[in-house]
C-alpha cells in the first residue's frame, strides 16, 4: 500500500508537470461552459420534459468532448517511461507490476476526476441565480456523476492498454482515440441504422454509454452499466499488466 | 553476492547468453568485461529482475531474483545503460521519490537523499530540472538513485560512458571508495579503468565467459605477455639477426629511425630477457639509447581473448 501510495504520489504530481494537462482543464473547461450555457439558452425559449442536468450530459458539444479527453489524459503513461527507458528503472526497484498499473490508472482517474469538478460550480450557481432546481431530484446528480466516474474508469482503462502497446505517444492516442470512439459509436447503432430488431436493440442498449447517460441522469441507477463498466475496466487493466510484463520481458 | 548457475536467455533464435555460472562474494569489485553484444546488460539485466533468464539461476544475496524479486531488488542498486531519469523531475525531489520507493522509511529518506547527494556531488544542482543537466551531472544522479537505498549490492551498466576525462577520474574514484563497504559489478570498455579499481575481472564473449581472474593473473596469463623494446646504433651488423638467436625470442620486427634501429622483441611469457639483450650489445658494440620491457595489458588480454576467432 505504501508503495502504492508512492507511486500514486508521483503520477499525479507527473500530470502537472505538463503543460497538456493545464491546456486540457482549459479547453475542456471552455467545452463544458459553452456546453451548459448553450444548453441553459435553448430550454429558457419554453417549457420542456428534461431538466438542465440532463440536457447537459446530452449534447453533442458534451460527448465529443467527452471522447476526446481521454487519449490526452492517458497517452503518456506508459509509452513515455518506454520511450525516456525509466521503465527499466522504475520495474528494477522494489515494486509490483501490478502497483505500477494500477498507480497511473488512478492517476490518470484522479485527473479526470479534477477535470469534472468545476462542472459542479455550474449547477451551484445555475440553482442560485434562477432560484430553480436544475434536477428533478439529488439522485439526478448522483446518477450522472457515478456513471461519469464508472465510464471514465473504464475508458482510462482502455487508454491504459493503448499507451502500454506503444512507445509513441501519438500512436497511444490515436489507439485509444479510435477504440473509445469506435465503442461509443458502436452504441449508437440502433439509432444510426434505424433497427428495431429486439436482440440487437437490447445487446446496443447494454453497451450505449449514451443510453446509460440519459437513464443515470434522470437518477435511475440501474445496475447493468454498474457491472458491464466495472468488470470491462478490470479485464482492461489485467492486459494492461499483461501487455506490460510481457515487453518487460521482450525489451 | 551474486550466484549465476548455469544463466541462458535466448531472444527469438539469438543466444545472448549461453550458460554462464559466476559467483561475486561479499566485498569484491568484479570488472564485468566484453565487445558489444557480448551479453554484458543482458546478464545485469537479469540480476536486476529486469528480464527473466530463459534458463538457469541467479540469485542476490540468497533471493533467487525470478521468486523473491522483490527481495532481491531491495538489497540491489542498479543504473542502466544510458541512465534512464525523469527529466521533468528536480534532482531532489527526485532521489526523494526513488529512496521512497526503495522502501527508505520516512525520516531516513531526507539523512539517505542528503548523503548520497554529497557523495556524488550534486549539492550545486539539487534544485535544478535533471533535463536541463549536463551528460555529466545525470550520470551522477543516476548513481545517486542506485545508492539510495544504501544497498549491499551496486550493479553498474557503464557508468562512465559518455562522460569527459575528469568526470571519468571522479566516478572512478568515487566507486574506488564505494567499494569499501559495497560489492559491485560494473561493466565498461574503458579497460585502464578496471586494472585500476577492480579487485577482478570476467571476461565474457559471444554468451559465454572466457576468463575470471585477478587482473594481473589474467595479465600474466596471456602468451603475447612481455617484449623487449631497444632503440640502438647496431653499426655495420643488421642487428635482427643476432637478436634471433638469442634463446627465448620469439621474433624480432624493426624499425629504421635513421642511423639508430627500433627493434621490438617478442619473448615467451613470463621471461625476461633484457639481460641478455644488454649482454649482446655490449659484445657487439652496439650503441644503445633505450631499452624497455613492455608489459601486457588488460587490453592485450581482452583482445587477445575475444579476438581469437575473430
Amino acid at each position: 500500500m505504501r508503495t502504492f501510495a508512492i507511486l500514486f504520489l508521483r503520477e499525479v504530481k507527473a500530470f502537472f508537470y505538463t503543460p497538456i494537462a493545464y491546456v486540457v482543464l482549459f479547453y475542456f473547461l471552455i467545452l463544458t461552459g459553452f456546453n451548459f450555457y448553450s444548453e441553459v439558452m435553448i430550454l429558457n425559449r419554453g417549457p420542456v420534459e428534461i431538466t438542465v442536468v440532463e440536457a447537459f450530459f446530452d449534447t453533442v458539444i458534451f460527448w465529443f468532448s467527452y471522447v476526446l479527453i481521454f487519449p490526452l489524459i492517458t497517452m503518456r503513461l506508459f509509452s513515455d517511461e518506454f520511450r525516456m527507458g525509466t521503465f527499466e528503472t522504475l520495474t528494477t526497484a522494489p515494486v509490483r507490476d501490478w502497483q505500477v498499473v494500477l498507480s497511473k490508472f488512478f492517476g490518470a482517474l484522479f485527473f479526470y476526476v479534477v477535470l469534472w469538478l468545476p462542472s459542479l460550480l455550474y449547477f451551484v450557481v445555475f440553482q442560485w441565480v434562477a432560484r430553480s432546481d436544475a434536477a428533478r431530484s439529488p439522485g439526478s446528480y448522483w446518477g450522472a456523476y457515478a456513471l461519469l466516474l464508472l465510464m471514465g474508469c473504464f475508458y482510462i482503462s482502455i487508454g491504459c492498454l493503448a499507451s502500454v502497446l506503444t512507445k509513441d505517444q501519438i500512436n497511444a492516442a490515436v489507439i485509444s482515440f479510435t477504440s473509445i470512439t469506435l465503442w461509443f459509436f458502436a452504441g449508437l447503432l440502433t439509432f444510426i441504422f434505424g433497427v428495431t430488431a429486439p436482440v440487437f436493440k437490447d445487446i446496443i442498449s447494454y453497451i450505449s454509454a449514451v443510453e446509460h447517460m440519459s437513464d443515470f441522469s434522470k437518477g435511475i441507477l440501474d445496475s447493468r452499466p454498474l457491472v458491464w463498466y466495472t468488470s470491462m475496466t478490470i479485464l482492461m487493466l489485467i492486459l494492461t499488466c499483461h501487455v506490460f510484463q510481457y515487453r518487460k520481458w521482450k525489451a | 553476492m551474486i550466484k549465476v548457475e548455469g544463466l541462458t536467455k535466448r531472444y527469438g533464435g539469438f543466444t545472448a547468453i549461453d550458460d554462464i555460472s559466476f559467483e561475486v562474494g561479499k566485498g569484491e569489485i568484479v570488472g564485468f568485461l566484453g565487445p558489444n553484444g557480448a551479453g554484458k546488460s543482458t546478464t545485469m539485466r537479469i540480476l536486476s529482475s529486469f528480464m527473466p533468464a530463459t534458463s538457469g539461476r541467479a540469485s542476490i544475496a540468497g533471493f533467487d531474483v525470478f521468486e523473491k524479486s522483490l527481495e532481491a531488488r531491495a538489497h540491489l542498486g542498479y543504473l542502466p545503460e544510458n541512465v534512464p531519469l525523469y527529466t521533468d523531475m528536480r534532482v531532489t525531489e527526485y532521489l526523494n521519490y526513488r529512496a521512497a520507493i526503495k522502501g527508505v522509511k520516512g525520516r531516513r529518506v531526507r539523512e539517505r537523499v542528503g548523503d548520497v547527494k554529497e557523495l556524488c556531488s550534486l549539492r550545486d544542482v539539487e534544485n535544478k530540472i535533471i533535463g536541463t543537466l549536463s551528460k555529466g551531472y545525470r550520470q551522477r544522479v543516476g548513481l545517486a538513485d542506485a545508492l539510495v537505498h544504501d544497498p549491499d549490492l551496486l550493479i553498474l551498466d557503464e557508468p562512465t560512458i559518455g562522460l569527459d576525462p575528469n568526470q571519468i577520474r571522479q566516478v572512478r574514484e568515487l566507486i574506488k571508495n564505494l567499494g569499501k563497504h559495497h560489492t559491485i559489478l560494473i561493466s565498461t570498455h574503458i579497460l585502464p579503468e578496471v586494472e585500476m579499481t577492480c579487485s577482478r575481472v570476467i571476461i565474457i564473449n559471444k554468451g559465454k565467459i572466457e576468463a575470471s581472474d585477478t587482473p594481473k593473473n589474467l595479465v600474466d596469463r596471456i602468451r603475447t605477455s612481455g617484449g623487449i623494446r631497444l632503440e640502438a646504433n647496431t653499426g655495420a651488423d643488421s642487428g635482427v639477426e643476432q637478436l634471433a638467436e638469442i634463446t627465448g625470442v620469439k621474433d624480432v620486427a624493426v624499425e629504421n629511425q635513421g642511423d639508430w634501429k627500433v627493434f621490438t622483441l617478442r619473448t615467451e611469457a613470463n621471461s625476461d630477457l633484457r639481460e641478455e639483450v644488454a649482454r649482446l650489445a655490449g659484445e657487439r658494440r652496439w650503441a644503445v639509447r633505450e631499452l624497455a620491457r613492455s608489459k601486457a595489458t588488460l587490453e592485450d588480454v581482452f583482445v587477445e581473448i575475444t579476438h581469437a576467432d575473430a
